[in-house]
């Protein structure tokens, strides 16, 4: 997963939730980009998203990747934040039974996961049920 | 003047009460709630430090204090729990609220105290003009050994507070500091869990400190315990800020809404900072406060504060401390709870 | 552009090879290709593989593979698209062949998956997926497919016995295949007790991990009447990107890369989805299945469930997809899964079935993915 560079270039991502609006038609790219999907324009403005929305869909991971070992089952969604822009993430702290396409969600800083017990602690965005 | 300019809290959801640790243990209950004056603790997720905490209880500051964290100066966070033996929690917490690159960043510690630690220093800066605005979060998820007293209140919390010198809610209105080396309380690095000096840690330690700061501040503010509205005290467990209060000369009214230990249990450096916040939630324009927090160590820091008219503006613009405490709580069991806390040994 | 015949195809029993390496796997299959088609060298050699870097540590498997097959200094490459790298394979080939570059091509597809632990598998798995703002967040493969289940029960009422009956389907055709990794039939209560992978999808819900691998002879049409084999045409032949991740697509529940590739290849084969005989379709993933027919145009959007519950695309249906057992049945060595798919359809088209033979087949679609949908291979095939 991932080294320290690979996860200290995401940190306006992850930790501020950074985002490239295209100055040509208004598409927010996140993560930000350098070319716009929908116009091809290479202009972009740096905007910070919503940090509320609802649940488009969500599962419950039982059988989990190697670095999330310890850490299952727990729930990961797609979200429709509140500017339009959808993201996937952890929902955290609540009872699987809770989970509801549509309930609102709001962001939280939190631990991602970490690297053993000598390695990096990566953060980043999740999800509690608002 | 300068002061508080915005505050706020985050307590995790979880809790386990008092009867579900002693259950495991074969403990009497029924005497360690009376004893302690402890119901149940906060308890946090596996994804929650205390780097996360001080996260989110300074955004809670920014929303009642309305500025551009660009401008933010200093940031410090007091814990005794940091993710990182070396790798500050600050800078985490600064890159998060959009502080950095321009910004002092610095970790305390000192037991409990390390929260209110941060408060002295960020003021200090502020007061000197070498910052705009300073930052200073008390946060721990602090770990009780197994089977042993302290694992019946050592919880988890977080407390930030913005100091500044335009829109203030709180006004600084005098600070004091009493320290000594006294080791009541300790843990040695390479150690999992703390030490303590089992009943050395009460007269010779927190009163002897409490007391000293307390009747410093009001020494040197000429204030008497009948001129402050409220007073919140660090609170190890129930009954110690009451009876610190009573030999201090203070009345329980004046203690009861920042005494939050009995729901949330100790959050070591967010213990004091926590019950201000509480405090500040219910508090009117005008009203006088003190604040006494302790760490083993062992020191005391005092501030005496005066809210202003903005406290009416603020209060509402992020979630109060009691609501915190007090809703959407999730009980667990002891397995989960020692899963949470990382107490059972897994492979390699 | 010349057209282009399939000669020869060859393909081994899939399933935990324990005994068996990545080469000698491939290897394997690509002899009994060689020998189908009555050749003995190539003039070029393109082999689909997700990840033999993640699961064996080893890549360059273009020369690897062309020198434990005996054909070097043949020109090789090998190419990836996650779990479409074999029909990207086949489609490179074809391109070769149709141009003129070359004429005899192996194309082939082949993944050893067996020799890293579970949670290993899962993660070289998720690499199909966005590694920074999926995988990141803890999804794996099924959880891709599951947040996509969902979302398709929700909008179109799609039911979980639904998603089973595609199991129980395709390994009702697997049954009938011996090469198939589990030649075995389950039932709709099997499927809906089986262990929970990642809500709502169940183990039986999923495509195995399998070690495999398949091979395909391609030359231009002129070469195969010379040599009086069978001619079994490439007559369309598509390929389409997305977003690899999902939140980035416009719909979770439409993939629009296989509706995409499925329009140049359909429009290439002048064919229409009422004009296939038999399709081969990647089930990764029961949901998979039911989305991808509503993608190719074999029924209605949202519609898919229902069709699959009526017997529509059962063996005996008007018209039967994954005849040879799916991925669910036959296994899914990922990069092996697009050149098996097609040698299920040619042998259809050479009424070489056997018990799985759909009568009188004479046209056929096969259809891969990769990911939860970023890439999506069609080709069609049609009896000379």
């Amino acid at each position: 997963m991932p080294t320290p560079s690979r996860y200290w270039r995401e940190i306006p991502q992850r930790y501020r939730l950074e985002a490239g609006k295209c100055k040509n038609c208004g598409f927010v790219a996140f993560p930000p980009r350098q070319v716009c999907p929908r116009c091809q324009s290479r202009a972009f403005e740096t905007i910070v998203l919503a940090d509320a929305g609802k649940i488009v869909t969500y599962t419950i991971i039982r059988v989990p990747p190697q670095p999330f070992s310890d850490q299952a089952p727990y729930a990961v969604g797609i979200v429709d934040l509140d500017d339009g822009v959808r993201l996937m993430g952890q929902i955290v702290d609540c009872a699987f039974e809770e989970l509801q396409v549509g309930k609102r969600v709001k962001i939280e800083f939190r631990k991602v996961y970490q690297e053993g017990e000598a390695g990096v602690i990566y953060y980043g965005y999740k999800f509690v049920l608002a | 003047m300068e002061g508080i300019i915005g505050y706020g809290a985050s307590i995790p959801r979880n809790r386990i009460k008092v009867e579900e640790i002693a259950k495991v243990w074969g403990a009497d209950a029924p005497s360690y709630k009376k004893g302690l004056l402890v119901e149940e603790k906060s308890v946090p997720s596996p994804d929650q430090d205390t780097i996360t905490m001080s996260v989110e209880a300074s955004k809670n500051a920014l929303k009642r204090a309305g500025i551009d964290p660009r401008e933010i100066g200093a940031v410090y966070v007091g814990s005794e729990s940091h993710p990182y033996a070396v790798k500050p929690s600050g800078t985490v917490l600064a890159e998060a609220i959009g502080a950095t690159p321009e910004v002092h960043t610095a970790d305390f510690e000192f037991a409990c105290k390390a929260g209110t630690e941060g408060m002295f220093v960020a003021l200090g800066l502020v007061k000197a003009g070498l910052i705009k605005y300073g930052l200073a979060v008390g946060a721990d998820t602090s770990q009780g050994a197994p089977g042993d007293a302290l694992e019946y209140t050592a919880a988890a919390g977080a407390a930030a507070y913005l100091f500044g010198r335009e829109k203030v809610v709180a006004e600084v209105l005098e600070t004091y500091s009493y320290t000594t080396d006294t080791p009541d309380f300790w843990r040695r690095e390479y150690q999992y869990y703390p030490q303590h000096g089992g009943r050395f840690t009460g007269e010779p330690a927190y009163f002897k400190h409490i007391i000293g700061a307390a009747k410093g501040i009001m020494d040197k503010s000429g204030l008497k315990p009948a001129d402050f509205q409220y007073v919140i005290f660090h609170q190890p467990n129930g009954k110690f800020p009451f009876r610190v209060g009573e030999i201090l000369g203070f009345a329980k009214k004046q203690i009861d809404p920042g005494w939050l230990v009995n729901k949330l249990g100790n959050t070591y450096s967010g213990s004091s900072p926590i019950g201000l916040t509480a405090t500040l939630d219910i508090s009117k324009p005008g009203d006088i406060v003190l604040i006494v927090s302790y760490g083993s160590g062992a020191g005391s820091d005092a501030f005496v504060l005066k809210v202003t008219d903005r406290i009416n503006e603020v209060r509402d613009l992020a979630p109060k401390t009691r609501e915190l405490l007090d809703k959407n709580k999730n009980y667990l069991e002891y397995g989960t709870y020692a899963k949470f806390r990382h107490k059972i040994r897994k492979a390699e | 552009m010349r057209e282009v015949a399939v000669i020869g195809v060859g393909i081994n029993k899939w399933g935990e090879l324990w005994e068996k390496s990545l080469r000698q796997v491939f290897t394997e299959a690509a002899i009994l290709a060689l020998d189908d088609a009555g050749v003995e060298k190539i003039d070029s050699l393109i082999v689909g593989c997700m990840s033999s870097g993640l699961f064996v540590g080893q890549e360059h498997i273009s020369s690897l593979l062309a020198d434990y097959v005996g054909q070097v200094p043949v020109p090789a490459a090998r190419v990836e698209s996650a779990c479409a790298s074999g029909g990207l394979a086949l489609r490179m080939g074809y391109i070769e062949v149709a141009s003129g570059m070359s004429d005899v091509v192996l194309v082939g597809g082949v993944e050893k998956m067996t020799d890293v632990n579970g949670n290993e598998a899962t993660f070289a798995l998720g690499t199909a997926a966005d590694q920074e703002y999926e995988c990141y967040h803890g999804i794996t493969f099924p959880g891709l497919y599951a947040l996509i289940a969902r979302a398709h029960m929700e909008k179109y009422g799609t039911t979980r016995e639904q998603l089973a009956m595609v199991a129980v389907k395709n390994h009702a055709n697997g049954s009938l295949n011996p090469l198939a990794q589990y030649p075995f039939k389950v039932s709709v209560e099997a499927v809906l007790s089986s262990v929970m992978v990642a809500d709502p999808l169940r183990i039986l819900d999923c495509s195995p991990i399998t070690d495999g691998a398949a091979a395909l002879i391609l030359c231009p049409v002129e070469l195969a009447k010379k040599l009086k084999k069978p001619v079994v045409k490439i007559i369309g032949s598509g390929v389409a990107t997305d977003t690899i991740a999902l939140s980035s697509r416009r719909e979770i529940t439409w993939i629009e890369s296989t509706y995409q590739a499925a329009k140049r290849a359909y429009a290439m084969a002048g064919k229409k989805p009422e004009d296939l005989d038999v399709v081969e379709v990647h089930d990764c993933f029961t949901i998979a299945e039911i989305c991808v027919m509503e993608a190719l145009g074999l029924v209605e959007k949202g519609k898919g469930g229902k069709a699959v519950e009526d017997g529509l695309t059962s063996l005996q249906g008007k018209i039967p997809v994954n005849t040879s057992g799916g991925l669910k049945a036959k296994g899914h060595p990922v990069g092996a899964t697009g050149a098996a798919q097609a040698i299920e359809i040619v042998k259809q088209l050479r009424g070489e079935a056997g018990p799985r033979q759909v009568k009188d087949a004479k046209v056929g679609l096969t259809q891969n993915m990769g990911g939860s949908g970023g890439s999506s291979v069609v080709h069609i095939f049609e009896r000379d």
